[in-house]
C-alpha cells in the first residue's frame, strides 16, 4: 500500500480541520525540508502542483515559476508516527504488516484476500478504507513485494480502461510477499512470478526497480527505459556494468521472484488470537462486552491446541475513523480459562468508545506461558494457588497493577529502602500449608495442648522478635518533621510536637543508627539516629534525628516521626 | 511504669470468620494494628487494603514489622477511596484460599453503611474467611459487623533488659458490641502461649518497679 500525498494530506487535516473544495483549491502550500543547498520541497498541494512546484525541487525554484507559493516545514516525525499508526491499523486485514520507506506499508496476504472477497475485494477495501480516512491510498497485490511496490506506484501502462488496472492477475493466486523466516526451507524455495503478471511489469519504466537515483539515471542514458527492455540485456554483460550493491540484476531477480525478499521486522512466532468482524459498524457501547464474550471461548481453544496459557490478552477494537482502541489485562498465574478472561476484561471492555462506530474485534494473547492440560483436585474446589491468583488479577484489573502489590524485600539498610513493594500479579504467590488455615479443625487440637504450652512458657522470658532489628508494623510514606526537646544536644529526645499535639516521651530506646548508603545516595546525606519511644498513653513512636551537630552537613540536626509501633 | 503478666484469656470470637471492627482510638495510635496482628494470629496470606487517607494519616502497613509469617504472604492492595476499599475487601472474601482480610477507613465515607458493612459479614461468614474492618478516626455509627472494638495503647510492660526502654506492647481492648459474646474490657498483652490470639491480662504493678530494682541493685 502507498499514499502518495501522506504529508500534505497529514498538513492539511492538521492545520485546517476538514477545508471544502473552493479552499483547498486556493491553498497554495509546499513543505519544506532544509537540504544541502537550501530549502526542497517534500510536497505540495494540488492548488501548487498546478502552478509548476514539484515535490523534490528547491523552493526558491519554485518560487521562480509560482512567486504565491507558501512554505511550511515538513513534519518527517509526524508523517512517520502516522504511518506507523495505519500500519498498525492495517493488522486488520492480515497479522504481517511491516512499514516500508516512509510512505508505504507491505503486508503478506497469502491466505488472507479469500478472507475479504478475494483479492479484487481486499485491494477495493483497502482503498476504501483509508479513503473513507481521507488518504489517498494506491494498493496492489502482487507475486514478490517487488511487484507490489512496482504496481502500487507505477500505474501500468494498460491502464486505460478502469481503475482495477494495478492488479494484473484477478483472484487466481494468492501474493507471495516473501517466505515467513521461521522456514528456513521455504527462504530458498522461490516461486518465479508467472507470465501474465511478468508481461505487466515489462511495461513499467526502470523506476519501479527500487533502484538508486544514479542507477536510474545511467540505465535511462543506455536507453534501458523499461523493465523490459532491462530484462532482454544478457545478465553478464549488466554485471560487468553495474557492479555496486543496488544492481539492476539483483532488483530485477527479486522483481521476478528469482530471489526470496522476506518481508523483515516482524513477529515470527503469531500469537494466539480470535478475531470477530462484524458486518457494518455498530456503535452500541455494548458491542465490546458482546464481542469478547464471544471471542474468549475461540481464544481458550486455540491456547488449549497450542497448550498455551495467557498471562496478557489484549481486545482490540477497530474503528472506522482509523482508531484502534486497545485494553490490556493481565494475569499472575497463564490461564486458558474463557470465563476468567471474560471476567477479567469485561469492566474494561465496556469503557471502550465506540466512535462512529467499531467494525472488528480481536482479542490476542500477547503474553503467553506453556500451560499443560491441568486436573482439578479430586476432593474440593480448584487449588487454593489458583483461586488467589484469580483474586488478584481481578484486582489488578480494576485498580491498577501498582495498587496491588506484595512485600519485596531488598538488601538496603535504609528502612523505606529495604522494604520493597512488587506488582502481585507479577511476583509469584507463597502459599502455607493446609494446616494453618484458620477455620480447620486445628483449632481444638490447639486448645486440648494449650495448657502444656501455657506452662512451658511461663518460665522462660516473653518472645521477643525473631529478627534483631525491632521494626515498627507501620511506616509514613514520608518522615513527618517534629519539634523536639532534649536534655543535652547528643542526647536522648524527651519531648516532641507531632501534628500539633505534644507527647512526653517517658521511656526511649536508642539510638539505632543508620548510615547513609553513600553508594546510593548523593553526598552529603546525613546519617540517622532512630530511637524508640514511649508516651505517656504508652503510644510507641520510631523518630529519628538526621545527622549529628557538626557533621559539616547542614546546620541543626532535624527531627521526623517515621514509624508507628502496634 | 508498665504492669506484669497475668492469667491469659481467649476473647470472645478470637478465630472466628466473621467480620470484626476495630476502631482505632487515634489514627496516630499503632495500638490497634498491634492488637489486630495479634488477634489475625499469622493467617496467611493475608489481603491488607489501606484507603488512601488511612495510609496518610496512620502510615503505610510495613511488612519487615509483620513477622516473617504475615509479610510472606501479605497482599497490599491501595485503594483510592472507601468505594474501592470495600470493593477490594468483598472480593477477597469470596476468595476462601485467603487466611484474612483486612480493610482500614479513614472518617466516615458515605459508602460504609449498613447494607455495605452486613455485606462483608455475610460474606466473610460464607467462604470462612476472617475480616476486619479498621476504623481510623471514625464514629461507631451503624454497622452489620459482629463484634466491635475500640482499642487503645497503654504503658508497654516492663523491659527486662533495658529498664528505661519500652518492652512488650500492651493493649486497651474495650469489646461494646458483639452478638453472642458478653462485651467487657481488656488490658492485655500479646500472650507468651502458642495461640496468637489470646490475650495476657495485664495487671499493675503498685510500686515502681525501675526504681525497686535500682535499689535492690544499690544495696
Amino acid at each position: 500500500m502507498w499514499w502518495p500525498y501522506l504529508p500534505i494530506e497529514r498538513w492539511i487535516k492538521a492545520s485546517g480541520g476538514a477545508p471544502d473544495v473552493a479552499d483547498e483549491r486556493d491553498l497554495c502550500v509546499a513543505l519544506v525540508e532544509e537540504a544541502q543547498h537550501g530549502q526542497r520541497i517534500v510536497a505540495v498541494t494540488r492548488a501548487a502542483a498546478d502552478g509548476g512546484a514539484r515535490p523534490g525541487m528547491r523552493l526558491t525554484d519554485a518560487r521562480a515559476l509560482f512567486p504565491g507559493l507558501g512554505a511550511v516545514a515538513w513534519d518527517a516525525a509526524g508523517d512517520a508516527a502516522l504511518v506507523a499508526k495505519l500500519a498498525h491499523w492495517a493488522g486488520r486485514w492480515s497479522p504481517l504488516v511491516e512499514v516500508d520507506g516512509t510512505d508505504g506499508v507491505r503486508m503478506e496476504v497469502t491466505g488472507v484476500a479469500h478472507l475479504f472477497g478475494g483479492e479484487a475485494g481486499l485491494v477495493e477495501e483497502i482503498e476504501r478504507g483509508f479513503g473513507r480516512m481521507g488518504l489517498c491510498c494506491r494498493a496492489a497485490v502482487a507475486g514478490t513485494a517487488g511487484a507490489a511496490w512496482a504496481l502500487a506506484r507505477f500505474p501500468s501502462p494498460l491502464a486505460g480502461e478502469g481503475g482495477s488496472s494495478r492488479r494484473l492477475r484477478k483472484g487466481e493466486r494468492a501474493g507471495r510477499c516473501g517466505a515467513q523466516s521461521s522456514h528456513p526451507a521455504r527462504l530458498r524455495r522461490v516461486d518465479p512470478l508467472p507470465q501474465g503478471e511478468r508481461e505487466g511489469l515489462s511495461r513499467l519504466p526502470v523506476a519501479a526497480l527500487r533502484l538508486s537515483a544514479e542507477a536510474n539515471h545511467t540505465l535511462n542514458r543506455l536507453g534501458l527505459k523499461t523493465i523490459g527492455a532491462l530484462a532482454g540485456v544478457p545478465r553478464r554483460s549488466l554485471a560487468r556494468r553495474f557492479r555496486e550493491a543496488d544492481n539492476p540484476i539483483d532488483a530485477l531477480d527479486r522483481l521476478m521472484g528469482r530471489t526470496a525478499e522476506p518481508l523483515t521486522g516482524l513477529a515470527v512466532e503469531v500469537p494466539p488470537r480470535a478475531t470477530l468482524r462484524l458486518a457494518e459498524p455498530v456503535d452500541d457501547p455494548g458491542v465490546a462486552g458482546q464481542a469478547l464474550a464471544k471471542l474468549a471461548e475461540p481464544l481458550a481453544e486455540e491456547l488449549g491446541v497450542r497448550r498455551l496459557g495467557a498471562r496478557r490478552v489484549m481486545l482490540s477494537a477497530w474503528r472506522v475513523d482509523g482508531e484502534v482502541r486497545e485494553v490490556v489485562a493481565e494475569t499472575s498465574l497463564p490461564t486458558r480459562d474463557a470465563a476468567h478472561l471474560v471476567r477479567l476484561l469485561a469492566e474494561k471492555a465496556g469503557e471502550i468508545d465506540p466512535g462512529y462506530g467499531i467494525d472488528a474485534f480481536a482479542l490476542t494473547a500477547i503474553w503467553c506461558e506453556p500451560l499443560a492440560p491441568g486436573q482439578d483436585a479430586l476432593i474440593g474446589g480448584p487449588a487454593k494457588e489458583l483461586e488467589l491468583a484469580r483474586l488478584v488479577d481481578r484486582l489488578t484489573v480494576r485498580l491498577g497493577k501498582e495498587r496491588v502489590r506484595r512485600p519485596d524485600a531488598r538488601a538496603s539498610h535504609v528502612p523505606e529502602r529495604a522494604s520493597g513493594w512488587a506488582s502481585a500479579v507479577n511476583s509469584s504467590p507463597r502459599l502455607r500449608g493446609e494446616g494453618d488455615h484458620p477455620q480447620d479443625g486445628g483449632g481444638a487440637l490447639r486448645a486440648a495442648h494449650r495448657p502444656l504450652h501455657h506452662s512451658a512458657s511461663l518460665s522462660g522470658p516473653p518472645p521477643l522478635r525473631k529478627q534483631g532489628r525491632i521494626r515498627p508494623e507501620r511506616l509514613l510514606d514520608r518522615p513527618e518533621a517534629i519539634g523536639v526537646i532534649y536534655a543535652t544536644p547528643e542526647g536522648v529526645p524527651r519531648r516532641f510536637t507531632w501534628r500539633r499535639r505534644v507527647h512526653d516521651i517517658l521511656r526511649v530506646e536508642g539510638p539505632e543508627r543508620i548510615a547513609p548508603e553513600w553508594w546510593r545516595e548523593p553526598a552529603g546525606t546525613r546519617l540517622r539516629d532512630y530511637y524508640r519511644v514511649e508516651d505517656g498513653a504508652g503510644r510507641r513512636f520510631w523518630i529519628f534525628r538526621e545527622g549529628v551537630i557538626g557533621d559539616g552537613r547542614g546546620g541543626v540536626p532535624g527531627w521526623f516521626v517515621h514509624g508507628l509501633f502496634g | 511504669m508498665g504492669g506484669e503478666r497475668g492469667a491469659t484469656e481467649r476473647l470472645p470470637g478470637a478465630g472466628r470468620p466473621t467480620l470484626s471492627e476495630l476502631f482505632a482510638a487515634s489514627p496516630r495510635d499503632g495500638g490497634a494494628t498491634g492488637f489486630l496482628l495479634a488477634q489475625l494470629g499469622g493467617a496467611a496470606p493475608l489481603l491488607w487494603v489501606q484507603e488512601r487517607m488511612a495510609i496518610l494519616e496512620g502510615g503505610r502497613v510495613y511488612p519487615p514489622g509483620l513477622g516473617g509469617e504475615i509479610a510472606a504472604g501479605l497482599i497490599h492492595v491501595e485503594a483510592s477511596d472507601a468505594r474501592a476499599a470495600l470493593w477490594a475487601m468483598e472480593e477477597g472474601l469470596r476468595c476462601s484460599a485467603l487466611g484474612g482480610v483486612v480493610g482500614e477507613i479513614w472518617g466516615d465515607p458515605r459508602a460504609l453503611d449498613f447494607t455495605a458493612t452486613r455485606r462483608l459479614a455475610v460474606a466473610a461468614e460464607r467462604s470462612g474467611v476472617l475480616a476486619w474492618l479498621v476504623r481510623l478516626g471514625g464514629s461507631a455509627n451503624l454497622s452489620g459487623a459482629r463484634m466491635r472494638w475500640r482499642v487503645a495503647s497503654a504503658p508497654s510492660l516492663a523491659n527486662e533488659l533495658d529498664a528505661r526502654a519500652p518492652g512488650e506492647a500492651v493493649w486497651n481492648a474495650e469489646l461494646f458490641r458483639a452478638r453472642g459474646a458478653v462485651p467487657g474490657r481488656w488490658p492485655g498483652c500479646r500472650s507468651a502461649g502458642r495461640d496468637p490470639a489470646d490475650l495476657q491480662r495485664v495487671v499493675a504493678v503498685s510500686a515502681d518497679r525501675t526504681v525497686d530494682q535500682g535499689e535492690r541493685r544499690r544495696a
